[in-house]
């Protein structure tokens, strides 16, 4: 196994896909962050499903061309994010409806446009299968370095409009109040996820690169209550993931990237959910817990002052005010005698 | 019937059923879990295929049903927990979506259990495996989604009333004694068993077009809540006819184009419906600047009006 490994290591095409999945991981981990935090979770699952026909119109008019796929997915995933904006602002639905309705209605078409690229036999469209489950063994390198380029630029602008993205979601009107143009750092926010979703489909697929930017961002909330530190986090399980991802895909050529990534990532947001200190199930109940046994003792103590000394088979009359079952009383009496509570 | 009468008459089936549930979706803003529910059928598939090692229909339908439910349990669970709602939605189908595709991939990659005619379907497919029911042959896709319909229709009629209230004020519906968790769970289930039985004809993701997109467009026209039933059954239906007739001419998939008829028709309503429409809102603006314009000009003396008419 070890072997395999290095030996595979040794390629150096695959060192460069590893690399570019890292960088992926990072960038969507980065910007998922701040999309997770503006509530716009599935825009990326919309944008991602409109890339489809974008792609199949790229391939109609130049083939399979990277940069006419890509510019192909960017355009419609521009159009589906101003679909849903228009869509919510100017009727009543919700933002929700607005997404699944643009999703839907754009994966259609470019399944029709799927068919025809079909149909025409144009040759070679077994490129186009897999943008839907990704496949990022099969990238050569310069998709890889298309892909870093633009992850590593998405993760820059990250950086750079860290501050203003910050104020910009947290509290808009204080920005706008400050004189920032909130309106043009959002366009810039959400010029990146076009950006990091269109790079993203190729390695890992249409229907899972949403999860790329929901699931490390998700999983890093758990941790921390600071911005900073979140993305960070967030960068970290996003590079984790998407490394995984491209090395056992690699590995077993049967097994797509996407799938994968997204269990990967998934994974460290269930360990996340369960075992986070604070945020974490396990930390809620055990507090939960301590929260009780303290108020119990309280009320231990409050309810003997309704029992004074004289009283009669004082312990009997003390759990009845009580009203706790015989080992728990039992113990609460005893923690009464050990703190001196009984004279 | 003919070939083509029964891709339609199936389309028309599976736009109705969908509509139905679509349109409690959309009003009580569930919208997205029929998508996660469209995505999480190729779990249900994959762990009933490799459970029971059959490709049966029903054995098939089962399985995706629970894995639909199973979706609907997970993220009301992390909802509960106080994940973003959105965001619970979208970590838990692709979860499920990813397993789904990796089993596949990994232990049943030599079986005829394909990823993508499960998501993207073909309605063109549904009359050749017919099954023969009291001597009559029809297709088993057909024979299911008049199942599913009926029992959704059912379903609305019996507990209407409390669809209503419970969808337009939960609070109220509490106070008067409605089983309000029971119809959510209801709806999920009516939501996960309308979805696989559509999905074998129309495509996962098509099912999202049929379910959000009719209702979504009828919610534009209406305010009333029988009345958007009917409305997005009726956009369903139309969308099946022109988008059958739509991919016949162009030679393309049948279910993608009906899905893209659901958007035109859509769009149409995005236009010109109601108080809404943004092309009615246009005219009305203009019209009242002409009322405005005429009662001005009639108002002015003669040297103004000459000036204003130029």
């Amino acid at each position: 196994m070890m072997q395999e490994w290095l030996s595979l290591l040794e390629s150096p095409n695959l060192r460069w896909v590893l690399l570019g999945s890292m960088f992926l991981g990072i960038a969507s981990g980065v910007i998922g962050s701040f999309v997770l935090l503006r509530k716009e979770s599935l825009v990326g699952e919309a944008m991602s499903h409109a890339a489809l026909p974008g792609v199949c119109l790229g391939f109609l008019a130049a083939g399979r061309e990277l940069p006419a796929l890509m510019i192909g997915a960017a355009v419609f995933g521009f159009i589906s994010l101003w679909g849903i904006r228009i869509i919510h602002r100017n009727t009543k639905l919700k933002q929700d409806t607005a997404i699944g309705l643009i999703l839907s209605v754009f994966f259609g078409l470019g399944i029709v446009l799927l068919t025809m690229i079909t149909n025409s036999s144009a040759g070679n469209k077994s490129g186009l299968d897999s943008y839907i489950f990704g496949q990022a063994a099969s990238m050569v390198q310069f998709d890889v370095w298309m892909m870093s380029g633009i992850a590593m630029l998405v993760t820059a602008a990250a950086l750079l409009f860290f501050k203003e993205w910050k104020l910009v979601i947290f509290d808009p009107l204080f920005a706008g109040g400050l004189g920032w143009k909130t309106k043009t750092l959002n366009s810039i926010l959400s010029f990146s996820i076009v950006l990091i979703v269109t790079a993203g489909i190729q390695a890992v697929g249409i229907i899972l690169m949403s999860a790329l930017i929901i699931t490390p961002a998700i999983a890093a909330r758990y941790w921390t209550d600071r911005l900073g530190i979140m993305v960070i986090l967030s960068a970290l399980i996003g590079a984790f993931s998407g490394l995984s991802g491209a090395a056992l895909s690699a590995l077993d050529g049967g097994i797509p990237t996407g799938p994968v990534v997204v269990l990967t990532a998934t994974a460290v947001f269930v360990f996340s959910f369960l075992f986070a200190p604070g945020r974490g199930k396990l930390a809620q109940i055990t507090a939960y817990r301590r929260f009780r046994r303290r108020w119990k003792k309280q009320q231990a103590v409050q309810a003997l002052d309704s029992v004074p000394d004289t009283t009669p088979s004082r312990y009997a009359a003390w759990q009845k005010t009580l009203g706790v079952e015989n080992s728990e009383a039992r113990r609460l009496w005893n923690w009464l005698k050990k703190n001196r509570y009984l004279t | 019937m003919t070939y083509e009468g029964w891709i339609i008459v199936t389309g028309v089936l599976v736009g109705a059923s969908c509509s139905i549930i679509g349109v409690l979706l959309v009003l009580r803003q569930m919208a997205m879990i029929s998508d996660a529910i469209s995505h999480t059928v190729i779990l249900g598939l994959v762990s009933a295929f490799l459970l029971t090692s059959t490709l049966d229909s029903f054995t098939m339908l089962i399985g995706a049903a629970v894995a639909g439910l199973l979706t609907t349990i997970v993220i009301q669970l992390l909802q509960n927990s106080g994940v973003q709602p959105d965001a619970a939605i979208g970590v838990t189908f692709t979860a499920f979506f990813a397993l789904g595709v990796f089993l596949i991939s990994r232990y049943a990659g030599n079986v005829h259990l394909d990823v993508n005619h499960a998501l993207m379907g073909d309605i063109a497919f549904v009359p050749f495996q017919t099954v023969s029911v009291f001597g009559v042959s029809m297709p088993q896709a057909f024979l299911f989604v008049s199942v599913v319909l009926f029992l959704n229709v059912i379903l609305a009629v019996l507990f209407y009333k409390e669809w209503k209230v419970s969808t337009f004020d939960p609070g109220l519906a509490v106070a008067l004694g409605v089983p309000v968790a029971f119809l959510h769970y209801l709806l999920m289930t009516m939501t996960s068993v309308t979805a696989v039985s559509s999905f074998d004809s129309v495509g996962a993701v098509l099912v999202v077009a049929f379910m959000i997109v009719p209702a979504a467009s009828a919610y534009l026209w209406t305010r009333s809540f029988p009345y958007m039933f009917v409305l997005s059954i009726f956009i369903s239906a139309a969308s099946c006819f022109s988008g059958y007739y739509a991919a016949k001419w162009l030679n393309v998939s049948i279910s993608g184009s009906m899905a893209v008829m659901t958007g035109v028709f859509f769009l149409i309503s995005f236009l010109f419906a109601g108080e809404d429409g943004i092309v009615t809102r246009v005219l009305r603006q203009k019209r009242k600047q002409r009322m405005q314009w005429n009662a001005a000009s009639a108002a002015a003396s003669q040297p103004e009006r000459d000036r204003l008419n130029g």
